[in-house]
């Protein structure tokens, strides 16, 4: 393989007609416990795009084994119809923002930097260039003012903004968001806000693991339902109803709960 | 990302040097060593001695560094730990002290130590914790056993061993020093060259799976260094405190920087300056073992940099609580003040006055009185009374403000009991950025809650105020 051919492929391919994200009968299991079940997903491009559901629904669950951070019992998962695996230079992510130590010592401009890596491949340092388009991204969420501080000087708020901006550094076509709006004031939520749109203006897809119900419909175009399995998914205004919601939040299936646990018990 | 690109060029590497070393030999390098000492007018064994353990303090400083970050400080501990039956199996079966056999004893019962922690953690859910000491001291007893088997041994050939249990220098020959010389050396290059992948597995290995590195192989690689580390920092520094060297160079370092870039050659300096100091005072101090001289070293350092260092030392915290002790009680002397004259600005009043004001003994609130004197914010009247100066008024304006307007605002929006909400507010005013003073009044005006002057009136009743005192 040559190497442009090589670049060509890392770079990720986008087959005609196929959606940027499709899952097909994945299962879950942390510990051997079920924690999604038969997921099946198929989610259209250039959305904003809510993944909802009460404590412990798996939502989170569901980003990160799509991403393979968490292996699947079972089931695949494609990327404008190819194995996600093979995509993932499509592809942003912000974590939640609890996961890494935000006493570590990097700036703020550090972490945006991180977003670029992945282009700069092996050993090769961030110059000039990648010092730009991170400044930019800082620019984006207004924290260009900020870029020389220690990432713990930050608020909450702040935080969940560098993560994005970094996500933005990945020029990504796909964005997977685990509680973006988890913690921020109204006025960083607003601001978040303003930037998936101007993502989706650009055909990107913004799948957001929320909590909120309250700015599902204000916010999103598209939801998706999900307690251990997905209730419902489809446009807001055809499956954001009452009915759909009492069934994803009144209560687990005792059935699916039963079976997880003898699934367990059986192989401790 | 994927693809063997980066481990081939490791390996590349590792080949370019095992074809130089066959092609020289370690004598004729060491004679290349000796002659240059020669010619500089240096001591070659002291040069050999002082490369040896300098750059090993360096190495395994750095590459603890980022077990310290990653919170794995103790990993270290359990694989030095864990190396002591290596050494001891490593000499039952040489029979002799073979320098080499004995350090690639101590790596095999070290990563075993290593895997045992692993499988313990994700098989039996062990916690990682009782994981970590469990093996540490499993594996260290049995080392003691086995060490005191090859004690017994009749052959006399065991001296050196127990150079193992505490470290020294001493016992090393110029052929360890060049081993332990060339492989930190080469752990430092691995680690300068990984530096970008190093970094973002530290911070963020979920971040750093997406962008497609193979997080497990650096994670292991990572590992693999640590480890490397701590086998050849066993001779000189000894398993019971090998972990010491890993550690508090990292910890030290963290009280002055904040960046990655700077703590890693930070941490390699106080690496290099305590291995130095323990290899030095061991040599000149008969019997005196070189680890704990070297863990002592470190640990003054750690315990200078805890206490000096500017912001996240104990020193400087003290000086802020200090200084915010000092701002609070000048503000709240401006607010008593300008409480007690605010129907009558340009009245004045007495230290009695302010003291009962704010529950201060008339000696404190003199003593207050006089500082704002010196700062310009009061002035005596001819009968010995004090008011506020033009200064002095303007700056209490703007404590009053903040005061208040919190006051109004968790009055209005919190919806807390008018007679609570001064305390709360007597704690806050004093750290309320000037942004969230903005906002407040932002919100207050937005409710048509914002009056038109510029200090709100008090929503409870002042204490204490005009008059009765007078």
């Amino acid at each position: 393989m040559t190497a442009t051919q090589e670049k060509a492929l890392a770079q990720g391919a986008v087959a005609v007609d196929a959606p940027p994200l499709e899952i097909h009968d994945m299962t879950v299991a942390y510990q051997r416990r079920p924690v999604l079940w038969d997921i099946d997903l198929q989610l259209p491009e250039g959305r904003l795009i809510a993944i909802i559901g009460p404590n412990g629904a798996g939502k989170s669950t569901l980003i990160k084994a799509a991403l393979g951070l968490v292996p699947r019992a079972s089931g695949r998962v494609e990327v404008y119809g190819r194995p996600i695996e093979k995509q993932l230079s499509l592809i942003g992510y912000v974590p939640q923002r609890e996961s890494v130590d935000w006493d570590f010592p990097v700036s703020v401009l550090d972490v945006v930097m991180m977003g670029r890596y992945g282009r700069l491949g092996w050993f090769r340092r961030p110059g000039r260039e990648d010092r730009e388009a991170a400044m930019d991204c800082l620019r984006k969420v207004a924290l260009q003012d900020f870029a020389g501080r220690q990432i713990s000087q930050l608020s909450g708020g702040q935080q969940q903004r560098v993560f994005l901006a970094r996500a933005l550094a990945q020029e990504a076509r796909l964005y997977f968001m685990d509680e973006p709006f988890a913690g921020v004031d109204a006025a960083t939520e607003q601001a978040i806000l303003a930037i998936l749109q101007e993502l989706r203006s650009h055909g990107r897809t913004v799948v957001v693991v929320h909590h909120s119900l309250q700015t599902v419909r204000e916010y999103f175009d598209h939801v998706v339902l999900l307690n251990m399995r997905v209730v419902a998914h489809g446009p807001i205004e055809e499956v954001f109803t009452e009915e759909n919601l009492r069934n994803t939040y009144g209560g687990r299936l005792p059935l699916l709960e039963q079976a997880a646990d003898a699934v367990q018990r059986r192989s401790v | 990302m994927s693809g063997p690109a980066p481990w081939l060029a490791v390996l590349a590497l590792a080949t370019l040097q095992a074809v130089l070393f066959a092609l020289v030999g370690a004598d004729r390098l060491l004679g290349w060593v000796q002659a240059a000492c020669a010619s500089a007018g240096l001591p070659y064994n002291t040069v050999m001695v002082l490369a040896g353990s300098g750059l090993l303090g360096i190495c395994s400083a750095v590459i603890g560094s980022y077990a310290v970050l990653r919170r794995r400080s103790l990993f270290g501990d359990a694989v030095a730990h864990a190396a002591l039956p290596g050494i001891a199996l490593a000499y039952l079966i040489a029979r002799e002290r073979h320098f080499f056999s004995l350090l690639m004893g101590a790596l095999i019962s070290g990563v075993l130590g290593a895997m045992v922690i692993t499988w313990l953690r994700q098989s039996t859910r062990t916690r990682q914790d009782a994981a970590i000491g469990l093996v540490l001291s499993v594996f260290f007893g049995l080392g003691i056993v086995l060490t005191s088997a090859v004690q017994r041994d009749p052959s006399g050939a065991h001296a050196g061993l127990e150079g193992f249990l505490l470290g020294k220098t001493a016992g090393l020959i110029s052929q360890d020093l060049l081993l332990i010389a060339v492989t930190s050396a080469n752990i430092l290059l691995l680690v300068w060259l990984f530096q970008k992948e190093f970094l973002l597995l530290s911070f963020d290995p979920g971040f750093a799976a997406v962008q497609r590195w193979p997080v497990p192989a650096l994670d292991i690689l990572m590992m693999t260094l640590l480890v490397a580390a701590t086998v050849i920092g066993l001779p000189a520094v000894g398993v019971v405190l090998m972990a010491a060297m890993l550690i508090i160079p990292g910890v030290a370092a963290r009280f002055w920087t904040d960046r990655l870039a700077a703590l890693l050659p930070l941490s390699g300096v106080i690496g290099l300056g305590s291995a130095i100091a323990g290899t030095y005072v061991s040599s000149i101090r008969e019997g005196m073992p070189t680890g704990p001289v070297i863990v002592l070293a470190a640990a003054a350092v750690c315990l200078f940099s805890m206490f000096a260092a500017p912001r996240r030392g104990i020193a400087a915290g003290v000086l802020r609580r200090l200084r915010m002790q000092e701002r609070v009680a000048r503000q709240n002397l401006l607010r008593s003040l300008y409480e007690l004259v605010e129907e009558a600005p340009d009245s004045a009043v007495t230290a009695e006055d302010v003291a009962g004001k704010r529950s201060w003994g008339v000696a404190d609130a003199l003593k207050l009185l006089r500082r704002a004197e010196a700062r310009g914010e009061v002035r005596r009247t001819t009968d010995g009374r004090w008011t506020l100066t033009d200064l002095g008024l303007q700056r209490a304006l703007d404590v009053v403000r903040a005061h208040r307007l919190w006051e109004l605002y968790l009055v209005e929006q919190a919806s807390i009991a008018a007679d609570h909400v001064d305390r709360d507010a007597d704690e806050l005013e004093h750290i309320l950025p000037p942004e969230m003073l903005h906002q407040l009044e932002d919100r207050l005006k937005q409710k048509g809650r914002w009056p038109e002057d510029r200090v709100p009136a008090s929503v409870h009743p002042l204490e204490g105020v005009a008059g009765e005192g007078r």
